[in-house]
């Protein structure tokens, strides 16, 4: 496996660093765009991103926010993200596009790319299944994919439901049946969506799982959910992504 | 979801971090969220931004819940035993007023 710090050029223009895990070997393969969680750039998102290389995937971690302090720690950059009320949407799919035409380009590719986010990243990697073209969406525990929270809340987000008839990409979906956000009654919702609009979808709920099972740093992290939901990943895009 | 509600509070002071120097400090923004160092699943985070920071530059603290109250109670006492003449509040003012 090989990784490096890139820099790549969202939609809107903007140059945007991202981390790049790639497998050894010049084998045509897909690729998959990473969504980090609201702490950001961090350690454990990145090592996310070196996992889904060694299942065979060219993996582009995107520094969202990148614009708002670009040479600040993970955990600062956060802070000021968070202080702003969160990255707009309209910037999460630039940005997204922009990753998913670095990744068509890479001499390496088939030209078929997924994403997956965590937490935050969650929701807006179903975002970017709506708006952008891609082969394969993974939803770790997104809230307020459907949904919109009140006024007080810090981030500046609604739900997804209008986008959700644009949905162009099947599914996968991993949550804790102890979560509060998303609860198993917002999983109730967007199954009910996904169905009635025909879009092909699995989500997956984990007894004794909370949000965040993936995270191994926190009490959160439960081994049961997280060996599954990586098989259940893997073979998702196996399936959609042709490794 | 992991964030709760964000509180951004007006303030006079200073703060320092390990390596220095002292900046003002005018804004704390208080919120409850997974930290980023404490070992606990949420912590009474609170940052104070440093003024013109470039790059986020902030001083920044993690508490888990009880600690904070724990602070905060400490807070009140030690404001409580000064005279009200050095620190301009009434004895027993409300958290908050």
């Amino acid at each position: 496996m090989n990784t490096c710090f890139v820099t790549f050029d969202s939609a809107d223009g903007t140059p945007i660093q991202g981390y790049l895990a790639s497998p050894e070997g010049n084998d045509l393969r897909g690729a998959v765009i990473v969504l980090h969680h609201l702490p950001g750039f961090d350690r454990a998102t990145r090592e996310i991103t070196r996992r889904i290389a060694v299942m065979g995937y060219d993996a582009l971690l995107i520094n969202l926010y990148w614009r708002q302090a670009p040479t600040a720690s993970p955990d600062d950059a956060a802070a000021v993200a968070r202080a702003m009320g969160g990255v707009p949407d309209d910037q999460i799919v630039a940005d997204a596009a922009g990753a998913a035409a670095f990744l068509r380009a890479l001499p390496t590719s088939n030209a078929r790319v997924g994403t997956i986010g965590f937490c935050s990243g969650g929701r807006q990697s179903v975002l970017v299944g709506c708006r952008v073209d891609v082969d394969a969406v993974v939803d770790c525990y997104g809230a307020y994919v459907t949904g919109t929270p009140g006024p007080d809340f810090p981030l500046k987000v609604t739900g997804l439901e209008s986008m959700l008839p644009d949905l162009r990409a099947p599914l996968l979906g991993l949550f804790g049946n102890d979560d509060a956000f998303p609860s198993p009654e917002d999983v109730d919702q967007l199954e009910a969506i996904l169905t009635g609009l025909g879009k092909p979808h699995d989500l997956v709920r984990f007894d004794n799982a909370s949000h965040a099972f993936f995270f191994v740093d926190r009490d959160s992290y439960r081994v049961h959910a997280a060996l599954e939901g990586w098989e259940r990943v893997s073979s998702f895009y196996s399936a959609h992504l042709g490794a | 979801m992991c964030t709760y509600l964000t509180v951004r509070a007006n303030v006079e002071g200073s703060v320092k971090g390990p390596t220095g120097p002292w900046v003002r400090a005018r804004e704390a923004i208080v919120y409850f969220d997974h930290p980023s160092h404490a070992l606990a699943e949420h912590t009474v985070n609170v940052d104070f931004p440093v003024p013109g920071a470039q790059n986020g530059e902030r001083v920044a603290l993690e508490l888990t819940a009880q600690a904070a109250r724990d602070l905060i109670a400490a807070m009140t006492a030690v404001l409580d035993s000064a005279p009200v003449t050095l620190t301009g509040l009434r004895l027993g003012q409300p958290i908050g007023e």
